[in-house]
């Protein structure tokens, strides 16, 4: 049997994992496992970590040249670690990372906390604020069109937030 | 008294900033000075240790690493990374690991709901104050897709003496990996268990709200208990012999022998942990073995001595740190209730019995 990752060698080191109903295997060489820091027992990563990369691999051809536009990661960059390099790159792989989440997770689809009414209220204060100062820029530039249009879109957004306790 | 300790770590990143794996120096310089201060300002961190990576020493890293404050990962990172640990060391937060923010809460037993609780009210806190990498779709976004969603890892550390001896771990391991959980070793990550410690967690992160998934994973450690507590029951009724054998050995052993490795005390230790469990020893309590796990590690062996320590070395020290500690406890009372049966008893009164 070759080893997973050079396709070279005699594949010596062994991992399987038992997911739900799933079953994944990794079979990789002496040099691979060393080059991955998998010789040390107490350092094992993860076997999802390390199918993280394989999955990489197996990502459609389309994905393969996208360079995400926030932070310059490229899918050669995920093969080489198996993770991504910014909150950004979700999207910019999404086709790609689609098929990956679903062999990996429960669902596909996030149940769980959202950031609360916390961070919500201060988006709401924060952009308000920025239109207020745009606001008596176009004063002070004697825009008035504009000016009316600020005001008009400071108040539907306080008119859409105040009443509405945010959840 | 089969959980040692419960644990919820979650994984966040700062909105707009690249991961700290490939972040440039000044990104990460830049989103630690953000975290540590919003996570200094906190009311549940009042007081704590907050300190860049490099401005530890090795051995102070590695007493980190063995207290579970830290992962081996952050250990290994220096200028751009740092940690904040409140004042009881029950909360952690490690900030350029793998993501920007990896926070645990961390309490002795079995008290999942509790540590969700303490971890998810600094959640709220810092989150009120940082903008987090969040998508309505994926939830929070993480450096590597395992952990995305949720970012939730609930783990617990479990005392199996029992099940590894009567040869069930194998099965037990194999049907809690079917549930979609894993085990792993003392040190979360790795293959190999050392003092019958198994720790218990969730793999995945993505489509399952917390508290049901910390519901599933206290069901099925409850579960676990459960096939513990009768292993040993089966064992002490089918294989007295045995069981009082190893723990006789193990108090034998701990409190005469004068080099003692590290693999070799973890599993002399379990034993004994086993036989206070079994009431077979005076003297002794959880509180006591508890800590001889931790105070036999490495890194803690050198901070009592004040020295750096070559492995033969410290297998001395070792062995010198467990006679002292374990001098007032007495010798294992070999004789449960209906044990030992009727036509042993006299051999077993000659030999064994203090």
């Amino acid at each position: 049997m070759l080893c997973d990752i050079c396709k070279e060698n005699e594949a010596t080191v062994h991992f399987s994992q038992v997911v739900g109903d799933k079953v994944r295997k990794i079979d990789i060489c002496e040099a691979c496992a060393k080059a991955k820091g998998l010789t040390d027992p107490g350092s094992v990563a993860m076997l999802g970590d390390m199918l993280g990369e394989f999955a990489g691999e197996q990502m459609p051809a389309e994905t393969e040249n996208l360079r995400c536009p926030a932070c310059g990661f490229t899918l050669a960059n995920f093969k080489k670690t198996g993770r991504l390099g910014c909150g950004e790159c979700y999207v910019t792989f999404e086709g790609g990372l689609k098929s990956l989440l679903k062999a990996m997770h429960k669902g596909e689809r996030h149940v769980g906390k959202t950031p609360g009414k916390a961070a919500t209220a201060r988006d709401v204060t924060d952009r308000i604020k920025a239109l207020e100062d745009d606001l008596q820029r176009a004063i002070a530039d004697e825009r008035y069109e504009n000016a009316a249009q600020i005001r008009d879109e400071i108040r539907a957004i306080e008119t859409k937030t105040m009443p509405k306790p945010a959840k | 008294m089969v959980v040692m300790s419960s644990r919820v770590r979650l994984a966040r990143n700062l909105q707009g900033a690249p991961f700290p794996g490939w972040a440039k120096k000044t990104d990460r310089q830049r989103a630690l000075e953000v975290i540590m201060g919003a996570a200094v300002a906190l009311p549940e961190m009042q007081g704590c240790l907050s300190r860049s990576m490099d401005s530890f020493t090795v051995l102070e890293k590695q007493l980190l690493v063995e207290k579970h404050l830290i992962s081996r990962e952050h250990a290994a990172k220096n200028v751009g990374s740092g940690v904040a640990i409140n004042k009881a060391k029950t909360i952690s937060l490690m900030i350029n690991e793998e993501d920007h923010l990896r926070m645990q809460a961390l309490l002795p037993g079995f008290c999942l709901g509790e540590v969700w609780e303490t971890i998810d009210r600094v959640d709220s806190g810092l989150e009120s104050k940082l903008d987090y990498a969040y998508s309505p779709k994926l939830g929070y976004l993480t450096a590597c897709p395992t952990n995305v969603g949720t970012g939730i890892r609930a783990s617990a550390m479990l005392h199996l003496p029992a099940l590894v001896i009567a040869e069930q771990i194998n099965q037990v391991i194999q049907a809690v990996n079917k549930l979609g959980l894993a085990v792993r070793g003392l040190y979360g990550e790795g293959t190999e268990a050392s003092g019958n410690l198994f720790q218990v967690s969730n793999q995945t992160t993505l489509g399952e709200r917390e508290q049901d998934l910390i519901e599933r994973l206290r069901k099925v450690i409850n579960q676990i208990i459960e096939h513990e507590l009768n292993a040993r029951q089966t064992l002490i009724e089918k294989r007295p012999h045995m069981i009082y054998d190893q723990v006789g050995r193990a108090y034998g052993v701990l409190t005469n022998a004068c080099i003692q490795t590290s693999k070799e005390a973890m599993n002399l230790i379990s034993m004994l942990r086993l036989g206070l469990d079994l009431d077979l020893i005076r003297g002794l309590n959880h509180g006591l073995i508890d800590e001889l796990f931790l105070t036999t590690q490495p890194a803690h062996l050198q901070k009592r001595s004040h020295q750096k320590l070559t492995a033969e070395q410290r297998d001395v020290r070792r062995a010198s740190l467990l006679r002292e500690r374990l001098k007032d406890v007495q010798r294992p009372k070999l004789l449960a209730p209906g044990f030992p049966p009727a036509e042993d008893a006299a051999d077993e009164g000659k030999t064994d019995i203090a």
